[in-house]
């Protein structure tokens, strides 16, 4: 049970760290831009498809998982000179029905070139064990190396966040973006790093999971409607607070899903139990997040309501 | 103001009249399909004129009302499994879940505006398809087959595509003249005033929250109407109703017709599963067309759809 | 008897105390100005007193009845109305209109859903009136947001005035008003005088000093010196904070 418990956190710890990357970058421009992004998700789902061409054009995953940064790079500044940057100053109707229709354009684009079948890569065979973690209990080694280099990334935004000119501004940006641009930075050069910044972690982030989940076109999606919810109790420009909702949201669901039904054979029949368990379980993410925005409409590291 | 208001009136007229004379045209063409196709549109139809009266309205950009597709839809699978299959039954169980599910995530999502507002519906909308994804015995991610389409009083009249095309004929123009109804009520003009400026609201003494939930509610109860004959229609339920993609063509539909005066939902709905339907014919992409058109739309006119459809009105 | 009795309402935006420890009487019927130099906090004294801004203690009692804690809607019911330094309008809506869903919230339910609003005489009658009041009779069917600036600050008034309030809070009325537009205002604030209680704030001096009962001077959140205006002008320490300077 105990050991069980660990193994779970662990996994709820990995899919905290997966979409903290995901949900770094689009809480940034959410708040400094207001501007509502629908496509982050199928970012993250090309950064997967990447990876998987790139390691079999090199032969290696890690070359792979290298090359996939500068090339989700440059898909974020490509979207953003050629899409985006026109529609910050429009009404948030207008965005989201302009990166809706960038999510339909990518996700056949994707279709196209990788078909619709799951697709698979496989981790470098160093990395491809597991080691003992508790008595009989062993975990996997990539998953640790995953949670690894999103703490590691984490660390490094902080660092850049707390310790930086940019940083700075990307702070000051978040809580008044009149000031920034009173500040006389350029908002124009700001919006674009942060655009294409965001774009890469999520590209990251794909293509570092990408050896364990499989990859298919839908992966974008799922990911996208989480990372809004980690947002949301976060608070909206809020990297502190993207950080403790991903975390929050990756724990609660994975624990959910399989210690709902546990706990609730405490206080009904377990044919029941299992029922309503399953039920609920994709659920409390989604009820978590209610029941923090009806305590704190703001999140929980917002400033704004 | 009033000019507009007669001239809407005419084009409702129109409109109605074509639709209404459309399964004698397709008879006279040989083409059944046709109906069906157009049963479908009706359905859209009701659901983008629900979304238009918080959206258009209300200023309330919901990305989750395929949610409430699924509910009515659901409805229908529910109330037909436990033998339950009479159309008002239906209509009824969904307007009372459709309103329940909208008072709730209502009550919480307007608590916030926004760019919140848009990610939380959305959120929520995934959390019921979550629900019935797990719902296994209503085949989960598959969903369901209906044995048979909605009864009236106790006679499977609907078997007839035609009658489930009337039927939703006349829902719709029932709804429609309701919603003119509401719209131009007074609880109508607050709604309109609070998304014009809900400070000035506030200044004169009203709560904008109390009437943008009533809207919300209001929209949600006749958006799972429009999941009622989607179900019918495809004698077919599945999580796959309340899709976030589902929900995007609804937005998509409400403004391609044009946001806020009612008809342009109805004629939006039509255009968009049109070009859906004759995209699909020319490729299996459509969606990397239709996609691209919505991009280029919006990019290129100056107030984005609206301002491209609205033309010479306002 | 006062009507407005404000005791030791204070606000603070971080260390910066924008409203500190303030008091004030506003006696029913009179027209009641404050002036203050740039950033006394005027303009927050209103949005506390009107519950748009949420205060960090101290008293609000209108009509003898406690405001603080009350939200802006529920004080406009009370009695208590105000303008906005900003015009804020229904830009859409036609002029009528505008003042009419203001007569419309302190006339019956408005969860009415079925009947047509356009056609309820009463409501539009006396959103003709509070227009009249302010000359605005003959934009009645013109959109809000075409009006000229002058015209935008006499709406946003009528709208005030159809509330029917007891007592008006009034920001700025002559803000960004030319000089043929300011007159026309302060017309139609004399006419007002009387019959209704006004709270005025107004960068305007000559206005202000022509229009007033009685004078409160706001200084660093601090109402320093009451008085009429004969008083005030005489005070040496509000010369010395604010008159002397000019």
């Amino acid at each position: 049970m105990t050991s069980l418990f660990l193994l779970q956190l662990l996994n709820g710890v990995q899919l905290g760290i997966l979409l903290f990357l995901i949900a770094a970058g689009l809480t940034l421009v959410f708040g400094i831009m207001d501007f509502v992004n629908l496509a982050h998700g199928v970012i993250y789902m090309v950064g997967a498809y990447l990876v998987v061409s790139l390691s079999a054009w090199t032969g290696s995953y890690g070359w792979g998982l290298l090359l996939v940064l500068p090339a989700t790079l440059l898909i974020g500044l490509l979207a953003e000179a050629l899409i985006f940057r026109r529609l910050y100053d429009r009404p948030h109707l207008d965005q989201v029905l302009a990166t809706f229709g960038l999510v339909m354009i990518v996700t056949e684009l994707v279709e196209i070139i990788w078909g619709t079948s799951p697709l698979l890569v496989t981790a470098p065979d160093a990395l491809s064990g597991s080691i003992p973690l508790m008595g009989p209990l062993r975990y996997p080694v990539f998953r640790l190396v995953v949670i690894g280099a999103g703490l590691l990334t984490a660390v490094g935004l902080w660092l850049v966040i707390t310790r930086t000119r940019i940083g700075m501004r990307l702070r000051a940006g978040a809580s008044n973006r009149a000031m920034v641009a009173a500040l006389g930075v350029d908002i124009g050069r700001l919006f674009t790093v942060i655009f294409a910044f965001g774009a890469m972690l999520a590209g990251f982030a794909g293509a570092l999971v990408a050896p364990i989940l499989s990859v298919d076109p839908g992966m974008g999606e799922s990911v996208l409607i989480l990372a809004f919810v980690v947002i949301v109790i976060g608070g909206i420009g809020s990297v502190k607070g993207a950080f403790a909702g991903a975390l929050l949201v990756g724990l609660v669901d994975t624990l959910g899903r399989s210690f709902g039904p546990i706990v609730l054979r405490s206080v009904m029949e377990p044919s029941a139990a299992a029922q309503t368990g399953r039920v609920l379980a994709p659920m409390l993410v989604y009820l978590l997040m209610a029941a923090i925005l009806a305590a704190r409409p703001q999140g929980l590291f917002g400033a704004r309501p | 103001m009033i000019r507009a208001l007669r001239q809407r009136r005419v084009a409702a007229t129109l409109l109605f009249l074509a639709f209404a004379l459309l399964p004698i045209i397709a008879a006279a063409a040989g083409d059944p399909y046709l109906v069906i196709v157009a049963t479908r549109i009706l359905a859209f139809a009701i659901a983008a004129l629900a979304l238009d009266l918080i959206l258009g309205y209300g200023g309330m950009v919901s990305f989750g009302h395929a949610a409430y597709l699924g509910i009515g839809a659901y409805s229908v699978a529910i109330l037909s499994g436990a033998g339950v299959t009479d159309l008002g039954a239906h209509l009824a169980a969904a307007v009372v879940a459709g309103a329940l599910f909208a008072l709730l995530t209502g009550a919480i999502s307007l608590r916030t505006r926004g760019i919140y507002f848009i990610m939380i519906t959305l959120a929520f909308a995934q959390m019921a398809y979550f629900f019935f994804v797990s719902l296994s015995a209503y085949g989960g991610d598959d969903g369901v087959t209906l044995a048979a389409r909605s009864t009236v009083l106790g006679r499977d009249w609907l078997r007839d595509d035609r009658v489930l095309y009337y039927t939703a004929l006349a829902l719709l123009v029932g709804l429609y003249l309701l919603c003119v109804a509401i719209t131009g009520s007074r609880f109508g003009r607050v709604l309109t005033g609070t998304r014009e400026n809900p400070v000035r609201m506030e200044a004169v003494g009203f709560t904008p929250f109390r009437y943008q939930l009533t809207a919300f509610v209001i929209s949600g109860a006749m958006t799972a109407v429009a999941g009622v004959m989607l179900a019918n229609q495809a004698s077919y339920v599945s999580p796959a109703f309340m899709n976030w993609h589902r929900s995007g063509e609804l937005v998509v539909m409400v403004v391609l017709g044009g946001i806020g005066n009612l008809l342009g939902a109805i004629a939006g709905a039509t255009l968009a599963l049109l070009l859906e339907e004759w995209l699909a014919v020319l490729t299996d992409h459509w969606p990397l067309i239709f996609g691209t058109l919505l991009i280029l739309v919006v990019m290129f006119s100056r107030d984005g759809l609206t301002g491209l459809f609205r033309g010479r009105r306002g | 008897m006062s009507l407005l009795s404000v005791r030791g309402l204070r606000k603070s935006y971080g260390a910066l105390k924008v409203t500190d420890d303030l008091d004030l009487e506003v006696a029913e019927g009179e027209l009641h100005a404050i002036i203050g130099p740039n950033g006394a906090g005027k303009s927050t004294l209103i949005a506390q007193l009107s519950g748009q801004a949420r205060s960090d203690g101290g008293s609000v009692r209108f009509a003898g009845a406690e405001m603080m804690g009350k939200p802006m809607p529920a004080r406009v019911r009370a009695g208590m109305s105000r303008s906005f330094q900003i015009t804020s309008i229904l830009p859409a809506f036609t002029v009528l209109d505008n003042v009419a869903v203001a007569v419309q919230a302190r006339d019956g339910s408005s969860f009415r859903f079925l009947r047509s609003v356009a056609r309820e005489a009463r409501l539009n009658e006396q959103a003709m009136q509070a227009l009249a009041q302010v000359g605005l009779q003959d934009r009645a069917d013109l959109r809000a947001g075409s009006l000229s600036h002058g015209e935008k600050r006499a709406l946003e008034l009528a709208i005030a005035l159809a509330t029917r309030p007891r007592l008006l809070l009034l920001d700025e009325p002559l803000a960004g008003t030319s000089g043929a537009e300011a007159e026309r205002l302060v017309e139609v604030m004399a006419a007002l005088k009387g019959r209704v209680t006004l709270v005025l704030i107004e960068h305007d001096m000559d206005a202000v000093f022509a229009l007033a009962d009685r004078i409160s001077v706001l200084v660093y959140g601090r109402i320093v010196a009451t008085g009429t205006p004969d008083q005030v002008r005489a005070d040496p320490k509000v010369r010395a904070a604010y008159l002397g300077d000019g």
